[in-house]
């Protein structure tokens, strides 16, 4: 076990460092340069000299593969640089986003889990029936409907029915749990409700699998109670795939919630990078997928090794 | 009897009360409370001298003074706020100011006279890693002595008309010599002012506040403690705070479009402020591009552009709105508009010129064009002013095909000339002509020359206005010069944005101005609660 | 004895047109549904030029911001345009470039996953790493990296870069999927028969796997399409997909559609409700699809 953990660690290594050259190369292709949105984007008119000083300033002068040097050894000695924007540490300006992030995407992992786990189980138990298919078309609702068109609805039908609206600036949970709170489980819900739609479609369709299985019959046949043959020994043996899939789906949320972000003006990890890619802030760009592919490849790590924690079937050579 | 007495009692102490409370809308301003406001973008560090967005302004400039501003009321006229008089020798050639006296910094240190020094020599001579956007317009200062703490003299080089208003510009906050010395890039990481305000926090993504300077060397202001300005990045998130009250004011300018939807669902409770813009769209014809290098074919597209027509419905659903030529409509450099009609472009029959610009087209050989339109990928309003055109230009055969981009890759086409027709932007802080002229004369002089043409009778003329000290006679040089440049067609503006600001009504003391970089230091703004 | 195995046995056998449509129909009826609203829009946008009442560029100034009415059903938007023409013809442009991006990327992502199944070894390994690296970046991120290094290229009116944005994210999720299958496919007897036989690596591939992956590649074929419909939406709110003024349902939901959200609704109402019928039909139809093929298949 352990020698599997350790092959996976190291494993993680050329899969990272395979990101770190695709994300460096990919964005020098990118016309147009920081320098110049910086000084001229709101139609400044600064000399060449000034633009080529700063671009010195900031490296962009020296040879493609000496920038790639610098900064791979950063990389190996944890520092992500520094903003080619703010000239602020890339970690400090990913700091307060990422904690505003991982917020949103727990709260929405606990309403996802909340809703799907009793509303997938349902609809295995009672299946082909209407119950099933409205679940179904639940499920398929969440899938289909676009999330961030669902957090624009939410927003106008709180103004128009409460005349109320969320917080517009990020105050951590241990400052003021209400106001946190308040702001936050809007956009929980909204990326929540697609979140459960996924959970719930895999805990309908594993339960099932795995009510056909011998030893759930044999339970029934030894006469247990139906109520603890579920949740005594199908659900147990369900949830693995389902808890699969709420890891993949958690990871995802930490950079995915791009768009989502902007319709709640959330000051978030997903705000951060578009406007980066839009200024061609290469440092911060390149620290970001960085920190999300890393985040990326350890939920995988810890999604397997639970998986084989709760399976006894399940041994990784 | 007793009835008619008290009757008449009744009318009298309601006739007293009402002289009591004075006339209606002149009330004093109250001390107290905190301003919560928008700002639409977040700066991306905190040094004026360096910057060209107004979110930099917004940010800093309640931290900061400048030795003249702009008088709001009387725009655009100046008057002092570190130089409590001043006097201009009549060649023009010095300007003496003299200081308020016991200005402090917020750290306690004196503002003297040393440190207007070092703040311009910063602006003119930026050392070694520091940036000066506007370096340029100081090009004309020769000399800058000190003879005491509380005088400063310029001496110029040459006669430039516009160096008051360079002094009052909003961008060139004054900083403490002590910490340029010290680190002449320290003003973007740290802010040291003199300003109304004390810079209190800087949240990244979030927000910045500040809270009042009981030190401030203006008696009695600021009125307000302290504010907090939001950044919100998108439109709706804004409208949304306004109509709820999270946030009071946005200072920038909104979309009619927004404008109505507040109007709407606020009533009286939002108090609406509009002017024209010192800002336009211009559309670029690329002269190095065949074949725009034919003055017909740029005549015959800039003519099919209905302006009169379009500005109507541009003005109901963008910031777009006025027609005008190479200066500001409003301004008084502006030419009126019975003599802008009679150039192409700006004619108000649309059929005439329309037919004229497809005959234009065929004698050029092109009859059925067809181009790339570069874009600016930015909603408002380059978006629907992109939209506009290629209507346009579909109503004479011309296809145009729209590529929106965002600002970077944007203006590395611009910059390398790998377009054919583009929408530019003038983005100007003031009026002054040799500001807003200057991106028009020859690209050999002027690498922000979008179109790349090289035109000497506009280089005269530029030079010639410039040095003009006669103002009906620098009108008539502006007229030639933007008759020719409108005539050769190689960058003709499309519209004037027009500049709508809304606020609740419990804010005072904001003043209204054609330049959202001016009045962004809120030391007079005061909240009626 | 004869140990050679039979030709006729190596190869697959084909199915049966006619009697499977309506087998479907009938085991699957929900499938069927939505297969036909698949196929109405992608009616709609093939004969968008004919079906549409307007031209969806038309600006007209004097008709902005109509609330449904007979003359324009579904309003009209800031511009002026019919928003219904906008949506047909939107229609064109999110199935194409669902359908385009998904199919390049799930092939792409299957030859990848059947020729790393099939060769093993050092280039399974390699493809693996490529595999892995480029499922580490969440979907959006990869897509809005890919759309700012290649920009816009207009080929006949489709952003082709955008395709390519779209479809990259979907090759590894295709490509680990196919592999699987393919493991299980290439243990199989009869694919070493036919090397002993002599044949080709292609051959093999295309003849003799191929009919056995066929399922899973159609069930992500279509799974995907509804994917890239959403992720094409997303990517023209954000401003990097479609532009104006090509009719996009993203695209309609952003800018002024969501300023003037209380305004006028319907801006946003109707392109929202197409993103969400296209994704649901898709949705519907690959899991029926995959019900009927391969109950047991678990992407």
């Amino acid at each position: 076990m352990l020698r599997y953990i350790a092959n996976r660690l190291l494993l993680m290594i050329p899969t990272l460092l395979g990101v770190a050259v695709v994300v460096f190369f990919l964005l020098r292709v990118v016309p147009g340069d920081v320098v110049e949105v910086k000084l001229r984007g709101d139609g400044g008119t600064v000399s060449e000299e000034t633009l080529t000083a700063e671009r010195k300033r900031l490296g962009l002068d020296k040879p493609l593969m000496t920038q790639f040097k610098d900064w791979m050894v950063g990389l190996a000695t944890l520092d992500l640089g520094k903003s080619m924007w703010t000239d602020q540490p890339v970690l400090a300006e990913i700091a307060p986003r990422l904690e505003l992030s991982i917020q949103v995407a727990i709260m929405a992992t606990i309403v996802a889990v909340l809703i799907s786990i009793p509303l997938g189980t349902l609809a295995a138990l009672k299946r082909d029936t209407w119950v099933d298919y409205l679940v179904r078309m639940i499920s398929i609702g969440g899938l289909a409907i676009p999330s961030f068109w669902l957090g624009m609805l939410i927003m106008l039908a709180l103004l128009a029915v409460f005349n109320w609206l969320p917080s517009m600036t990020f105050t951590p949970i241990y400052v003021d749990p209400v106001a946190n709170l308040t702001q936050l489980i809007w956009p929980a819900v909204a990326v929540g409700y697609r979140y459960a739609a996924v959970v719930a479609r895999m805990v309908r369709s594993s339960l099932l699998e795995v009510m056909n299985e011998d030893y759930v019959r044999t339970a029934r046949a030894k006469g247990v109670p139906e109520k603890r043959v579920v949740s005594r020994h199908a659900l147990r043996n369900a949830l693995l795939p389902a808890i699969t899939v709420i890891g993949l789906e958690f990871a995802f949320l930490i950079g995915g919630l791009v768009v989502t972000e902007q319709v709640f003006n959330l000051n978030g990890i997903g705000k951060l990078f578009v406007q980066s890619v839009s200024r061609n802030d290469f440092t911060l760009i390149q620290g970001m997928v960085m920190l999300i592919a890393l985040f990326y490849v350890l939920v995988n790590l810890g999604v397997d090794l639970l998986y084989a924690a709760l399976d006894p079937r399940i041994r990784y050579r | 009897m007793l009835n008619r007495l008290t009757r008449s009692l009744t009318i009298a102490t309601a006739a007293a009360l009402a002289l009591a409370a004075g006339p209606a809308g002149a009330q004093a301003p109250k001390k107290g409370g905190t301003l919560n406001f928008a700002i639409s973008a977040e700066t991306p560090h905190y040094d004026c001298h360096g910057s060209d967005t107004y979110a930099t302004l917004h940010f800093a400039a309640p931290f900061y003074s400048t030795l003249l501003r702009f008088d709001l009321d009387k725009y655009p006229a100046v008057k002092g706020d570190l130089a409590q008089s001043w006097t201009v020798a009549p060649d023009l050639l010095t300007y003496t100011f003299k200081l308020h006296p016991n200005v402090t910094f917020s750290d306690g240190s004196a503002l003297t006279s040393a440190d207007i020094k070092a703040t311009y020599d910063r602006l003119r001579n930026p050392p070694q890693g520091v940036v000066s956007t506007r370096r340029a317009t100081f090009r004309d200062i020769d000399t800058i002595e000190t003879p005491d703490p509380s005088t400063v003299i310029f001496k110029m080089k040459s006669v430039n008309a516009a160096m008051l208003e360079h002094f009052a510009s909003p961008w060139n906050c004054i900083y403490s010599a002590k910490v340029l010395a010290e680190d002449p890039n320290a003003p973007k990481t740290k802010i040291l002012g003199s300003g109304p305000f004390l810079f209190v926090e800087h949240s990244k993504g979030s927000h910045v506040a500040g809270k009042r300077n009981d030190k401030y060397f203006r008696q009695g202001l600021p009125y307000l403690d302290g504010f907090k300005g939001v950044f919100t990045l998108q439109a709706a998130a804004m409208l949304n705070a306004l109509q709820g009250g999270q946030l009071l004011a946005e200072f920038r300018g909104i979309s009619p479009a927004e404008r109505d939807r507040l109007v709407q669902a606020m009533g009286d409770k939002i108090r609406i402020e509009e002017s024209s813009w010192t800002l336009n769209l211009l559309v670029v014809f690329n002269v190095t591009k065949k074949p725009f290098d034919d003055v017909r074919v740029r005549q015959a597209l800039n003519m099919a552009i209905d302006r009169w027509g379009g500005s109507v419905g541009l003005a109901r659903i963008s910031t777009l709105r006025a027609v005008g030529g190479v200066i500001r409509p409003g301004s008084p450099y502006a030419t009126p508009e019975a003599e802008l009609v009679k150039l192409p472009g700006f004619g108000k029959d649309i059929k005439k010129s329309r037919e004229e610009a497809k005959k234009l087209l065929a004698a050029a050989g092109v009859p059925s064009l067809k181009f790339v339109l570069h874009n600016r990928n930015l909603a408002m309003p380059y978006t629907p002013a992109g939209i506009f055109l290629v209507d346009q230009w579909r109503q004479i055969g011309v296809t145009a095909e729209h590529k929106q981009t965002d600002t970077a890759p944007y203006l590395a086409a611009m910059n390398s000339g790998n377009f054919d027709v583009a929408i530019d932007f003038s983005n100007l802080f003031m009026d002054e002509p040799s500001l807003g002229l200057s991106k028009f004369v020859s690209f050999s002089r002027a690498p922000e020359n979008r179109s790349r043409a090289n035109d000497p009778e506009l280089d005269t003329l530029f030079d010639q206005q410039v040095r003009e000290l006669d103002m009906a006679k620098r009108i008539g040089l502006i007229k030639r010069f933007e008759e020719r440049l409108i005539t050769q067609s190689y960058q003709a503006p499309i519209l004037w944005w027009h500049r709508i600001v809304a606020s609740h009504k419990t804010v005072m003391g904001w003043k209204m101005s054609p330049s959202h970089n001016l009045g962004a230091d809120l030391g007079e703004v005061w909240l009626n609660q | 004895m004869d140990t050679t195995p039979d030709i006729a046995e190596i190869e697959a056998p084909a199915p049966r047109r006619r009697s499977l449509v309506v087998a479907f129909c009938r085991r699957q009826p929900l499938g069927a549904v939505s297969f036909v609203v698949i196929l109405v829009m992608m009616l709609a946008g093939i004969f968008s030029n004919v079906v549409a009442p307007y031209d969806p560029v038309a600006v007209d100034f004097a008709a902005i911001l109509q609330p449904p009415s007979w003359d324009h059903w579904l309003g009209t938007d800031a511009f002026g345009r019919d928003i219904l023409s906008r949506v047909i013809h939107g229609a064109r442009t999110a199935l194409f470039i669902g359908f385009m991006s998904s199919f390049v990327g799930s092939t792409v992502g299957a030859i990848l996953g059947a020729a790393s199944a099939y060769f093993g070894g050092r280039i399974d390994d390699v493809l693996q790493r490529l595999i892995d690296i480029l499922l580490a970046f969440p979907i959006i991120v990869l897509a809005l990296v890919v759309v700012a290094v290649l920009g816009k290229s207009l080929v006949f009116g489709i952003d082709v870069n955008l395709v390519v944005a779209i479809a990259i994210p979907i090759v590894p999720k295709v490509a680990r999927v196919v592999r699987s299958a393919a493991l299980s496919v290439r243990a199989m007897p009869y694919i070493d028969a036919a090397r002993a036989a002599g044949y080709s690596h292609g051959r093999i591939i295309l003849r003799h796997m191929a009919p056995n992956l066929a399922a899973p590649y159609i069930i992500m074929l279509t799974a995907y399409i509804a994917q890239a419909i959403l992720l094409e939406a997303s990517l023209s709110f954000l401003g990097l997909g479609v532009t104006e003024p090509t009719p996009a349902w993203g695209l309609m939901l952003s800018g002024m559609a969501n300023d003037l959200f209380d305004k006028a609704p319907w801006m946003i109402i109707f392109p929202g409700l197409a993103i969400s019928l296209a994704v649901f039909a898709f949705n519907l139809f690959g899991d029926s699809l995959r019900d009927w093929l391969d109950p047991k298949f678990k992407a």
